[in-house]
């Protein structure tokens, strides 16, 4: 366990040292700080005391921001050979895998806390439904755990990040848009499949403030795939 | 600790880097890994720590088996891979520290530890810079240090002295040498000086095969066989002098090296010796000894030998 928050500790820092951490904060808190109090249908426009807005605009922009933390992640350490740096230390192929996806899942609360400072805004505004807003942001913590570990599996899978962030992007949409379309058009058991599959669904019932153990498991096992391959592919390297 | 590889083979695609290698080196142990360029020096110094996995074929290192206790072997040895790779972007003492709790070196220690490792290694001057900032040297210098800094039983480096100097070389070399009293060493290179300077036993490597294991000294004895001196004889003519060695008993074949200075090369027949007969034909005959140096086979040509087929 220890590893994993050595391993994790090592990567935040490099994350912070090389600006990107800022980068993404910054741009992060723009961007949704924008649309979310100035800008277009912003929580002014709604009527209610509500955080939707920043949820819908924060769920895109981490979809977005997700695959260019990752991508060099497994990538990287391949590239630069430090990959064998690492495994030949007492370190396991989990303890790696899960060492790198703690350190993104740790930059993306620090980029999230910040926004807490627009709930307590709200909260001195009006009624604020707490439990939707608390489970929002629970919402986007497992949305972020599951692009982690895809951008990770990519990651795994190419030694060049730009390949690497390119297909965890066109996964991600798979889970973002696309079986959310198919399931509307398409009737019966397949519709009711691609309905289940797509991320949107599950994010919007946590969003509205209903916990269902559904969601949960949904969000857990895509991730849980996807770091239990990129550890497979790992141990079976043929380097 | 003992280092047990028991038919080990490894395939990359259709093309064997290994085939079938087994050796054993023991607990204090200098050994030096040679072979020409994509022999499988680098794959098995790869496997014995835990990086690849080999097809076929087992590792025991104190007992333990690659194939089951990886973390256990991992955790003594100190490797030092080929073209040292290394966080660019970290400073040496945050490097260091990290790898120190990767091996789990107790906190109170790891302060100790690092201090220990730029002393030993000879970073003082340079121990606040990022790694990416170093010249070439230096970073092999890091490259030791973690390699060093939880004190491992075994180490294991490739290639160590690439890109330095010849004063770092130097250096480096002893460096090894005091490390090489206590611990089980394997190094690899393609510098034959080095490995006869450091190492106390030698395995070339070719084509994935052993070809050679033993003591630079044995390792030239089987390859010079018999002996060869360098004879210089004056006080006669220079034909008469060349079929009187001829004749002699113990030698195989005489040449000229230089008539003018009545110089030849003596060859020996296997296992004999033909200074002393030499020196008697001598005294018979009247003539005098101007020159006797016996020939050093040199450990290049035996390697070019073992590994040019």
């Amino acid at each position: 366990m220890k590893q994993i928050f050595n391993i994790a500790n090592r990567e935040l820092n490099t994350f912070f040292d090389s600006l990107t951490a800022y980068v993404l904060i910054i741009i992060f808190l723009g961007f949704s700080g924008f649309f979310t109090w100035l800008y277009g249908a912003d929580v002014f426009f709604l009527g209610q005391a509500n955080l939707n807005t920043f949820f819908t605009v924060a769920y895109w922009s981490l979809f977005i921001f997700i695959p260019a933390l990752t991508m060099r992640s497994i990538a990287g350490e391949l590239k630069a050979g430090t990959l064998e740096l690492l495994l030949t230390k007492p370190v396991s192929d989990w303890q790696l895998v899960l060492g790198k996806f703690l350190s993104t899942f740790y930059l993306i609360i620090i980029a999230l806390a910040p926004t807490l400072v627009y709930y307590f805004t709200l909260w001195s505004i009006g009624p604020v439904d707490h439990s939707a807003v608390l489970l929002g942001y629970v919402g986007l913590l497992l949305m972020s755990m599951v692009y982690i570990s895809i951008g990770i599996l990519t990651s795994c899978i190419s030694s060049n990040p730009i390949v690497a962030s390119l297909s965890a992007v066109s996964i991600g949409i798979f889970f973002h848009i696309v079986f959310g379309v198919l399931g509307t058009n398409i009737m019966g058991f397949f519709g009711r499949v691609f309905n289940y599959l797509s991320l949107s669904t599950h994010f919007d019932s946590l969003s509205r403030g209903v916990v269902d153990s559904k969601d949960l498991i949904y969000f857990f096992s895509i991730a849980f795939l996807c770091l239990f391959c990129s550890k497979e592919i790992l141990s079976n390297r043929n380097l | 600790m003992d280092i047990v590889v028991n038919h080990l083979t490894k395939r990359y695609g259709p093309q064997k880097a290994v085939d079938n290698v087994s050796f054993r080196v023991k607990a204090g142990e200098v050994l030096g890994f040679l072979g020409p360029n994509g022999a499988g020096k680098t794959t098995t110094m790869k496997a014995i720590s835990c990086y690849i996995k080999p097809e076929l074929g087992d590792i025991l290192v104190g007992g333990y088996s690659i194939h089951e206790h990886p973390e256990k072997i991992k955790k003594n040895i100190g490797y030092l891979p080929e073209n040292n790779p290394l966080y660019q972007d970290m400073n040496i003492i945050d490097f260091l520290e990290f790898i120190a709790k990767i091996h789990r070196i107790p906190k109170y220690m790891i302060p100790d530890r690092i201090l220990d490792m730029v002393r030993t290694c000879g970073l003082e001057g340079e121990k606040h810079k990022l790694i990416g900032e170093l010249s070439k040297g230096y970073q092999q210098r890091v490259g030791l240090a973690q390699a060093l800094i939880h004190d491992p039983e075994i180490l294991i480096l490739d290639e160590p002295t690439t890109g330095l100097d010849p004063n770092q070389i130097v250096e480096i070399r002893e460096l090894i040498k005091r490390i090489g009293k206590e611990k089980t060493v394997i190094l690899s290179s393609h510098i034959l000086a080095e490995v006869e300077a450091t190492c106390d036993r030698i395995l070339i490597i070719n084509n994935g095969r052993i070809v050679v294991d033993g003591t630079a000294e044995e390792l030239r004895k089987q390859a010079a066989g018999s002996e060869i001196l360098r004879l210089g004889v004056q006080g006669g003519d220079v034909n008469d002098i060349f079929e009187n060695l001829l004749l002699l008993d113990t030698v195989e074949s005489v040449d000229f090296i230089d008539v003018n200075k009545q110089i030849f090369e003596v060859q020996s027949m296997d296992g004999e010796t033909s200074i002393k007969a030499v020196f008697d034909l001598c005294v018979a005959k009247g003539y005098y000894i101007s020159e006797l140096t016996p020939t050093e086979t040199k450990l290049e040509d035996i390697f070019r030998e073992l590994t040019l087929h």
